[in-house]
């Protein structure tokens, strides 16, 4: 087992952060950084395999990226588009592969475990798609839209052309304000049937991947927000103090940085199970979105409460923060499911 | 001799000598002959002249077995390595073999009923006399004391500047006259430690450790060397085994029942991988120094959470199992014992975090004019 990133991923870790430096969330999504983050740095090629032209690495890479996009509190599709090409090396597609890879293309994902309410009826080798997905990250930027169809056979994977007729995308108002979600309602879209169906194994093995890279987001949420405060709690002062000498603020940030240490160690594990330990990815998987996902959003929630006033203001990003940890908790479902996947994987 | 073939040669004398005696001084004796005690300690004083990684791969090695080492963890963990790092010549050669081979068990006597947290508040004093000191006083939470032939001593030789600044450090005879043990009965109703009384002992000053009033300078050394030797001990937290019992014992179609042992889960594995992640690091050479403070803290909360959870989930059997009843009368022992929690979390926030300290009213003021213990 590895916890301890290597000095590659370390390398990896300081151009992302300093790539990112410097942004702001406030901006939204900014297609030229978008652009710059797969093209100049590779990025959406990173867990493609290298004879698709991506880089070929793995989890623990793409890990180390979505906590430095999640502690930019990155706008745009850049993790629907990471999901998605988790989801396209499971049940891989050489012409999306290579397209995702080299940018040209930006997917996005219904990430629903065991299928969706979609219908395909199947016209000439083609797909047409009915049916209505209340909730699809990102899917106002994406040009592609990977979901699970539910058949006669078992579940299969279907990309839809989201800019192609018969599909209606309804922008929504989303607490977070840094990630769109679209409403999509499926009216005969042309569809084409990835891989070579039924594909349930390789789809809950996404879903687990999917798991493990929202957890390192939420580590970055995490991370970020806790250092924010830490900042503040040195330089704010109330009654002559700085606010960070008194323990009833120091004893809190303590606690939060124990969040943090753990939240790093699961992450790390869980990454490396997806890499090499494949048995042991759907615990891994589970504790990660059953511990980082409430201890994000306890860690952001404490941190804009410890800012005092100026955190429930719309000027400052504490409620950025605040606001993407309780997104992030919900995205892969109710809490709950994942802490039910793991008392199941644990016969309880 | 490779690392690993070290290793291999400790697993085999292990297998044949670790379950062949009960009996401390004598198992000490033969770990010494056969070069397993004070295995980083310089060959000069007895010990082997080898690195953390041979330390490391031994004790990895002994985890399997239950060692009858127990009364020398004190002076091989913190009393000799305090030696080594602040004693004289002198003093190595008198102490440092004799504990290593066994033939004698060491104290650390510093905390008092007056000075837990705050340490370097202490009354008990030594007063010059001569060629020597002449201790009075009362220290507590001792372990092994009642087996211990010498002790490390932290006594007040002035109050009349600041109270890290009059504290001198002594090797004192756990068999002078003077010196009264007495079992310590805590709420487990078991004896753990000892509260010690200081009644004119003597003391020579070829015994002081350290400069007159530079005894926190020491302390500081011995408690360095305290927190490495618990973290080490810090390891799985014990959840797992927990987990194990209580799925046999409860009713898990019960979903309160099954999500409270999936918390329990998660707060084990938790743990279990920071610590895997702490010693890792610290494998590749980042030491982890004041986070070491927050799996410390960690684990005395898990501790208090599991006896709570298995307790409640078991329901009124529970106060008349003894396993139980001892479970949750021995949790709040982790929570204080090394550091209370709270003052794990100032550490953390202090030297982890950067914040700012407390203001002190305390680092000034001569000792004698400081509301401390019993002196108001």
């Amino acid at each position: 087992m590895k916890l301890v990133l290597g000095q590659d991923q370390q390398e990896l870790r300081a151009t992302v952060r300093s790539f990112l430096a410097g942004l702001s969330p406030r901006e939204g999504h900014r297609p030229e950084v978008y652009a710059r983050l797969n093209g100049e740095l590779g990025l959406s090629g990173l867990i493609i395999p290298e004879e698709y032209g991506g880089a070929g690495a793995g989890l623990t890479e793409l890990a180390v990226v979505l906590e430095e996009t999640g502690a930019a509190l990155l706008p745009g599709p850049f993790l629907a588009n990471a999901l998605a090409a988790i989801a396209l090396t499971q049940v891989p597609d050489k012409e999306l592969l290579t397209a995702v890879a080299e940018g040209r293309l930006t997917a996005t994902v219904a990430p629903l475990p065991g299928g969706s309410d979609l219908v395909t009826a199947s016209r000439d080798g083609e797909a047409l798609v009915d049916g209505r997905l209340a909730q699809v990250v990102n899917a106002g930027e994406a040009d592609v839209l990977l979901a699970p169809v539910t058949r006669h056979d078992g579940v299969a994977l279907v990309a839809i052309d989201l800019a192609g007729e018969g599909v209606t995308r309804t922008p929504l108002t989303t607490l977070d304000l840094t990630r769109s979600q679209a409403e999509v309602v499926l009216e005969g879209a042309r569809g084409r049937v990835l891989g070579s169906p039924p594909d349930g194994i390789a789809l809950e093995r996404a879903w687990n991947l999917f798991s493990v890279a929202l957890a390192a987001e939420q580590l970055g949420v995490m991370r970020a927000s806790l250092e924010a405060i830490v900042g503040y709690a040195k330089i704010r002062v109330a009654f002559g103090r700085y606010i960070g000498s008194y323990q009833g603020v120091k004893h809190k940030l303590a606690d939060m940085h124990c969040k943090l240490e753990q939240a790093e160690s699961i992450v790390r594990y869980a990454a490396w199970a997806a890499d090499e330990s494949p048995g042991e990815l759907p615990e891994a998987a589970a504790l990660a979105q059953a511990y980082v996902g409430r201890a994000c959003f306890e860690v952001a929630r404490d941190h804009l409460l410890l800012h005092g006033g100026i955190g429930f203001t719309w000027e400052h990003d504490a409620h950025l923060y605040y606001k993407r940890a309780k997104a992030d908790e919900v995205l892969l479902g109710p809490p709950r499911t994942h802490r039910e996947r793991l008392a199941d994987l644990l016969e309880l | 001799m490779n690392l690993d073939e070290y290793r291999s040669a400790a697993r085999v004398w292990l297998a044949a000598n670790a379950d062949r005696t009960d009996d401390a001084r004598e198992f000490m004796a033969r770990l010494y002959d056969a070069g397993y005690s004070g295995i980083t300690w310089p060959k000069r004083w007895g010990g082997q002249g080898l690195t953390q990684a041979e330390e490391r791969a031994f004790a990895a090695e002994a985890r399997d077995y239950a060692l009858p080492t127990y009364i020398f963890s004190i002076g091989l963990g913190m009393c000799g390595p305090t030696l080594l790092d602040r004693g004289t010549d002198a003093q190595r050669e008198r102490f440092l073999r004799p504990l290593l081979r066994g033939e004698e068990v060491w104290c650390q006597l510093f905390s008092e009923p007056g000075a837990g947290s705050d340490v370097a508040s202490l009354q008990t004093r030594a007063v010059r006399d001569g060629d020597g000191w002449v201790v009075n006083g009362q220290k507590v939470w001792t372990s092994v004391a009642q087996h211990a032939d010498w002790g490390l001593l932290l006594t007040r030789t002035d109050v009349d500047v600041p109270k890290h600044k009059g504290l001198t450090m002594f090797v004192v005879d756990m068999h002078h006259p003077g010196v009264t043990v007495r079992p310590l009965k805590d709420m487990t109703g078991r004896s753990h430690f000892n509260e010690i009384f200081f009644d004119d002992v003597t003391i020579p000053d070829k015994h002081r450790v350290g400069e007159v009033n530079d005894g926190w300078g020491v302390a500081v050394t011995t408690l360095l060397h305290e927190r490495l030797s618990i973290s080490a001990g810090v390891g799985m937290g014990g959840g797992a085994d927990w987990l194990a019992r209580l799925r046999e014992a409860v009713d898990t179609g019960d979903p309160l029942v099954r999500d409270q042992l999936v918390e329990l889960h998660i707060r084990s594995r938790a743990l279990s991988l920071f610590n895997q992640r702490l010693s890792q690091e610290t494998r590749a050479g980042l030491f982890p120094g004041a986070r070491g403070s927050a799996a410390k803290l960690l684990l005395a909360e898990l501790t208090l959470y599991t006896a709570d959870l298995a307790t409640s989930l078991v329901g009124p059997e529970s106060v008349v199992d003894e396993e139980l009843s001892h479970a949750i009368s021995l949790a709040p022992a982790m929570a204080l014992g090394g550091g209370t929690n709270e003052i794990m979390r100032n550490i953390i926030g202090e030297r982890v975090l950067n914040l700012p300290p407390e203001p002190r009213v305390d680092k000034t003021v001569p000792f004698k004019d400081l509301k401390v213990g019993t002196q108001q």
